[in-house]
């Protein structure tokens, strides 16, 4: 059977009761070397990869996820705590290291797919979801709004049901009394006939000798206690005191500070330095050219290019002698490239529809259109996005007797290990990869360039290496969201009825169905054709589902504009086959009392997009007073299948709101001359204080599937405010950002 | 030799007299707390009090500062077991996300309620207007303040007396 032991093939079996898959036991007497280590001292027994219990009677959730802001720790330790009626004050959670013990798709991936005998029980588990759980989970990727859904649904509760069925076992044994009598509750096991009580922690050794079970019982809903209740997020004490550990703020001994440059337009490369300057400014230590790092198979079809470093004794010193680098960058094809260059290319493509892909293709559309009483045109568009995290890249690398440690924050560490150790010609095993919190991810940290990049410095000098990069270089070297040019027509009978849908874009990334209208239509056809530029291209949360929310649900707007009809009552009407849709359009309108008149000036508009398996609507009041724009107030409605931390829920979809109103407002990333024309916050700027408005989110519990939170408040935003200004002065908003129309925003 | 005095501790610092308060604190100091954001001014992570008033350390030349009264958020607890209200205020509506942001919102909010116990919304929005939230927190952050203010509002005794004496009367 495979490399798996009898016990493991226990473990096993709570995958076919939906769990092992992510939960994959560390089976007590097999215990893996390097997991060993995590166990701290001796009153410690590791029961399993997501659970510690030490001598003190705390229970540690070992998260395979990274903080980068979204509390997704809390939630997942709520789930581990509530299922192992655990008391919440000592539930801890801490970030697993960047080793395959933790990752979970190396497993999955043996049972599926290498040449082990695979137990019948698993089989039938061999479905979508076990993959894509696997594969997310095995690089230990932050992203996709995964995080609960997965690990928490099938990981941390099996987890915790587990580890509490064997410590009560663990107590029966001890007590000598029936296993039913003993009533596990707030990390005390209790029998009452007796009168016996004690810790969780007493009965921790026994429980690790003991097997697993085959599929622990999962709590229903009724019996929750932690999940589904506020809790207070475990990291935010140290967030308000200055004492948590970003990247940036690690120290290692003897270490020296650098900054970085690549070339302004991408894919170029040095002619020639002149560092004359740089090397006499006191404090400058070396200026270090950086080969292309062969990072593709990470990055894409955009590999990271040459770029050039100045280390010094401080952060200060390497920037005022990267300044005074005199760099010239040799001439490339794209150095004509402009965004006008651009949205042209995009504009004639589109028109040419040469190898048009269909995305979705119902009914006839054609005939449709023929027979059509009006049919309206649109075409939208919106620009390149970068992601500016608060915290900007950065990384510590210390190389030394081959091996390598890093100190970073990153979306996906395992990853990011495997890039440095490629880069630096180690094995993976060599390379130690310490993942810090995160000063803002929203994708750009799933990209190693910037791990490479440190590891390599710090082989070069010899000494340990804090890499910062300059704000100017993150907003000019980024992985930017995809600028899309959308174009539509919609046909409408007599009645106003939508008879077809056509649209067809240039610009595509993923996920497949981020165009895709939940509307019924009888005809649809969705397709894209591409439209390759030089600009390197990465995920920004909510990926596709960013700018196809602006797109199809502006342009239906228009459509139900046309048709003389409500808003709101034009989508709802075509929403009866999706009631879980339908209720949260409806929620969101009586929310925001949707029927009552405005003032004039005022507008209020809606929009819906489902995504990363959860559906939102939002929305948005404005006032327009003089051209002058005032967003005052959004309504959100979600429904994620089920909020576990619904506190931590509201902040998500809070913060993807406002991260999709900066992008809507002012997000606009220019090409000129081949290179990015912004360079910081002054130019590419975010929503501040004065411009946010108030939102109030409402938590629909449907008890369907999970979905996640941290990227579906984003989409319906820019839709909702566009329709919004709609509603308010008749102009419609068809290219973002709004700053770019007549409006003073 | 630059002097300067951080938190009510003096510091002797060798370094160049140009070089940002943001970096000296960070570096030097290893005041981590205080952030880089931008460079620029332009983003507040790297605010600090200088005499009490709310500054961007990362535009403030070291040699500026020297022999002024420098406070950081590592400060601003009135002691080790205390937080100031703000601070509380913070963690009861539960406002960091990824947290990178908030010492800078947390000084700049410190300064306004120092000169200004009730602020209202366009006080708010003026003292919080050069600190970005890319989390976007800024809803919280306001009901955080006002939760704040309302603390510092009611804590002198008297007020508090007279309202018991209004309650028991009533």
């Amino acid at each position: 059977m495979g490399k798996w032991t009898r016990r493991g093939f226990i473990s096993a079996g709570v995958i076919a009761g939906g769990g092992l898959v992510v939960g994959v036991a560390i089976r007590p007497g097999n215990r893996a070397s390097q997991l060993t280590k995590h166990v701290t001292d001796d009153g410690e027994t590791l029961l399993h990869t997501w659970v510690k219990l030490d001598s003190n009677n705390v229970v540690t959730a070992i998260v395979p996820h990274s903080e980068m802001g979204q509390g997704a720790g809390t939630a997942l330790a709520q789930m581990l705590a509530d299922e192992l009626d655990a008391d919440w004050n000592l539930v801890r959670f801490e970030e697993a290291p960047a080793i395959s013990e933790f990752a979970n798709h190396s497993m999955a991936k043996g049972m599926l797919l290498a040449g082990v005998d695979m137990p019948d029980f698993v089989v039938p588990t061999v479905d979508g979801v076990l993959i894509r759980t696997a594969q997310a989970l095995d690089l230990q990727i932050t992203g996709g709004s995964l995080s609960v859904r997965t690990t928490g649904a099938f990981g941390m509760r099996v987890a915790g049901a587990a580890v509490k069925d064997m410590l009560r076992n663990a107590a029966a044994e001890a007590w000598q009394v029936p296993v039913e009598e003993v009533v596990a509750s707030n990390s005390q096991m209790t029998h009452k006939a007796t009168g016996q009580s004690a810790p969780y922690s007493a009965f921790a050794a026994a429980a690790a000798t003991m097997t697993p079970p085959a599929s622990p019982t999962l709590k229903t809903p009724d019996e929750f206690k932690i999940m589904g209740r506020h809790v207070q997020r475990h990291d935010l004490p140290s967030k308000v005191d200055g004492s948590a550990i970003f990247a940036l703020d690690v120290r290692v001994p003897n270490m020296l500070y650098a900054t970085v440059k690549r070339a302004p337009t991408f894919g170029g490369d040095v002619e020639r330095i002149d560092d004359t300057l740089t090397r006499s400014i006191k404090g400058v230590v070396d200026v270090v050219r950086l080969p292309a790092a062969d990072v593709s198979a990470l990055l894409g079809s955009f590999s990271s290019t040459e770029s050039v470093a100045v280390v010094a004794d401080g952060y200060w010193q390497a920037k005022t002698g990267m300044d005074a680098l005199n760099i010239e960058w040799r001439a490339t094809d794209n150095d004509a490239v402009s965004s006008e260059t651009i949205y042209a290319q995009f504009d004639r493509d589109i028109s040419a529809a040469v190898d048009r892909q269909p995305d979705l293709s119902e009914g006839d559309v054609a005939g449709a259109m023929a027979s059509a009483a009006e049919v309206i045109e649109a075409d939208y568009r919106v620009p390149y996005l970068a992601h500016t995290c608060m915290e900007p890249l950065n990384a510590t690398a210390s190389v030394k007797d081959g091996f390598c440690e890093m100190w970073i924050g990153c979306q996906s560490p395992l990853s990011f290990r495997q890039a440095v150790a490629d880069s630096l010609g180690f094995e993976v095993d060599n390379v130690t990869l310490h993942n810090c919190f995160m000063g803002g991810g929203f994708g750009r940290k799933s990209l190693p360039d910037y791990a490479v990049q440190a590891a390599q410095l710090a082989a070069k000098v010899g000494r340990p290496v804090q890499l910062i990069w300059s704000r100017e270089e993150d907003v000019q070297q980024d992985f930017y969201r995809p600028a899309v040019h959308s174009r539509f027509r919609g046909a409408l009978d007599s009645a106003g009825n939508l008879t077809a849908w056509e649209n067809t874009y240039a610009g595509k990334m993923e996920p497949v169905e981020a165009p895709v209208i939940p509307y019924t239509v009888a005809a649809k056809d969705i397709g894209h054709v591409a439209s390759p530029t030089h600009v390197p291209l990465g995920a920004w949360r909510s990926v596709d589902h960013s700018q196809h929310g602006f797109f199809t649900e502006s342009f239906i707007d228009e459509v139900a504009a046309a048709a003389g009809q409500d808003a709101y009552a034009y989508r709802a009407a075509r929403l009866k086959h999706l009631p879980r849709q339908l209720a949260v359009l409806t929620k969101a309108a009586t929310e925001a009392q949707w029927h009552k008149p405005l003032a004039p000036g005022r507008g209020r508009g809606i929009a819906l997009q489902e995504s990363f398996g959860s559906i939102v609507a939002e929305v948005v009041e404005v006032t327009v007073d003089d051209g002058n724009l005032s967003v005052d107030r959004v309504v959100a409605v979600i429904d994620a299948g089920y909020a576990i931390s619904p506190d931590g829920m509201k902040a998500q979809i809070e913060s993807g709101i406002i991260y999709g109103l900066s992008a809507a407002l002012y997000g606009e990333i220019t090409i000129k001359d081949g290179a990015v024309a912004e360079s910081n916050f002054h130019d590419y700027p975010s929503v501040r204080m004065s411009k946010a408005p108030a939102i109030e989110t409402h938590i629909i519990n449907s008890g369907e599937a999970m979905g996640g939170a941290g990227e579906p408040g984003t989409p319906p935003i820019a839709p909702a405010l566009a329709n919004a200004i709609f509603n308010a002065t008749g102009n419609r908003i068809r290219q973002l950002p709004i700053k770019n129309s007549a409006l003073n925003v | 030799m630059t002097v300067i005095t951080v938190n009510g501790i003096e510091q002797q610092l060798e370094v160049d007299p140009a070089t940002p308060l943001l970096w000296v604190l960070r570096e030097q100091l290893e005041l981590t707390g205080t952030k880089f954001g931008c460079g620029i001014s332009q983003c507040g992570a790297c605010t600090v009090h200088i005499n009490g008033v709310a500054a961007r350390s990362c535009i403030t030349p070291v040699s500026a500062v020297a022999g002024r009264a420098i406070s950081t958020i590592e400060g601003l607890a009135p002691s080790p077991d205390e937080l100031h209200p703000l601070q509380q205020a913070w963690i009861d509506e539960q406002v960091p996300q990824c947290g990178y942001c908030q010492s800078g919102q947390l000084m700049s909010a410190a300064a306004l309620l120092a000169n200004n116990p009730s602020p209202s919304d366009a006080d708010i929005n003026a003292a919080m207007a050069g600190n970005i939230c890319r989390c976007g927190m800024y809803d919280r952050i306001r009901k955080a303040i006002k939760t704040a203010a309302g603390v510092q509002q009611f804590e002198p005794a008297a007020v508090v007396a007279d309202v018991v004496k209004e309650v028991t009367r009533g």
